[in-house]
């Protein structure tokens, strides 16, 4: 099959396609810095989860070690149950503590993993035991208007 | 009576665009169906890839990379109110994968390539080369329409990649390299931001839904133009707007089914 310049540049064009394909999935997306299968599944029940939602990130010392990958309501204890897909890299004592915290006053918010002293590490699928709730501004503001109420007047 | 006589005319006008509406459905699907044998004249798709993609691509890359700095111009000034400049790059990279890209691309895509489809076809329609066609047993539908949908659909996604690539690197032109915004956070809050199956993925689906829409609204109206001077030049003018109209209505529904909730 004879070859023209029209093939070259039909080639450049889809070569340039692709290339601008792999750039954005690599330079602007996350495909880059992103390890699936290296992960290990951990829960924990809240009893409030505020703002939290799925794909937010679980830091622990600031650094980010994985996702939150599932949140449902448990009908039988009544509480938020967070799956939490974290890297295996970072492996966390049983009695690690886990936060709802808030980035900035407003930001959006994640998870904070406090490592406790266990000598034992979680495992796929183990249940991390002890949880702090997210704050909720209108339930601080309620308690500090009440709290102002019960003092007495100067 | 004028009042009777609007009504009649609204009235023929739906059931005229009901009609063509089908006649266009029964094209599409005529057009699928003969595209295996455009498939095995390939260099048929390689000759309208040449003139739909390639010769788009000049404006495809000045637009891009134009939407690109104004997102990073705009963005910043918006940003620098709530001192969060440094978002600049997730803002600029997640509007133009999602939105910008597909639907500027095929605007533009529909202006420049769509036009010209419609305005050729109809053309060959106007001087009797179809009908010439069919005279020798040649199906135009497989020699002349096939290979220029498929050349559609393959170039529409790769050149809304590429406007959207240029327009992120646009943006970082303005962003960072003008105005200063640091680097680092730019590239490292759009990586954190920008999904590649959520977003990009997603871009490059609405990139080809509007491919098939544009390729096959400019084909219909070329191949449907009555065969006079002035049936062309209305043909051409239905197909970049009604093309037009389709692709951001398409991308209402299509960002409401994709991005729904989170």
């Amino acid at each position: 099959m004879g070859r023209t310049t029209m093939d070259l540049w039909v080639g450049v064009f889809v070569v340039a396609g692709i290339g601008a394909l792999v750039m954005l999935a690599l330079k602007v997306g996350n495909l880059g810095t992103y390890n699936v299968s290296e992960a290990y599944q951990v829960h924990a029940y809240f009893s409030n989860i505020g703002g939290l939602k799925p794909k937010a990130s679980i830091k622990s010392a600031g650094v980010l070690v994985g996702r939150v990958t599932d949140i449902t309501l448990d009908t039988e204890r009544y509480e938020a149950k967070v799956v939490m897909s974290l890297d295996k890299r970072y492996q966390f004592p049983k009695d690690t503590f886990a936060n709802i915290l808030t980035s900035g006053l407003l930001g959006e918010q994640y998870i904070g993993l406090m490592p406790g002293g266990d000598d034992q590490m979680l495992k796929n699928g183990e249940q991390l035991k002890m949880t702090q709730s997210a704050v909720v501004l209108e339930d601080m503001i309620g308690k500090f208007l009440y709290s102002k109420a019960d003092e007495p007047a100067k | 009576m004028p009042a009777v006589n609007a009504i009649k005319g609204i009235g023929h006008r739906t059931i005229n665009a009901v009609w063509r509406i089908g006649v266009a459905t029964r094209f599409f699907l005529l057009t699928l169906t003969h595209s295996g044998s455009g498939f095995r004249r390939f260099h048929l798709i390689i000759k309208e890839l040449f003139s739909t993609g390639v010769m788009s691509l000049i404006i495809i890359v000045v637009a891009g990379l134009f939407v690109g700095m104004v997102l990073g111009l705009q963005g910043y000034e918006t940003l620098k109110r709530y001192g969060s400049e440094s978002a600049l790059g997730s803002m600029v990279a997640l509007s133009l994968v999602r939105e910008l890209g597909p639907v500027v691309a095929a605007l533009l895509f529909a202006s420049r390539a769509g036009s010209a489809m419609t305005a050729e076809i109809g053309l060959m329609r106007a001087t009797e080369q179809i009908s010439a066609m069919e005279m020798m047993a040649v199906n135009p539908i497989a020699r002349i329409v096939a290979p220029r949908f498929w050349a559609g659909v393959i170039s529409m996604p790769l050149l809304a990649a590429l406007f959207s690539a240029v327009g992120v690197f646009g943006g970082y032109l303005v962003g960072v390299v003008q105005i200063g915004v640091d680097e680092g956070s730019f590239w490292s809050q759009m990586q954190a931001a920008v999904d590649f199956r959520e977003d990009i993925l997603n871009g490059v689906l609405k990139s080809f839904v509007f491919g098939i829409v544009v390729t096959v609204i400019a084909l219909f109206e070329g191949y449907d133009a009555p065969p006079t001077a002035e049936g062309v030049s209305g043909a051409t003018t239905r197909t970049v707007v009604t093309s037009s109209l389709a692709i951001l209505m398409l991308d209402f529904v299509l960002t409401a089914i994709m991005f729904r909730g989170n």
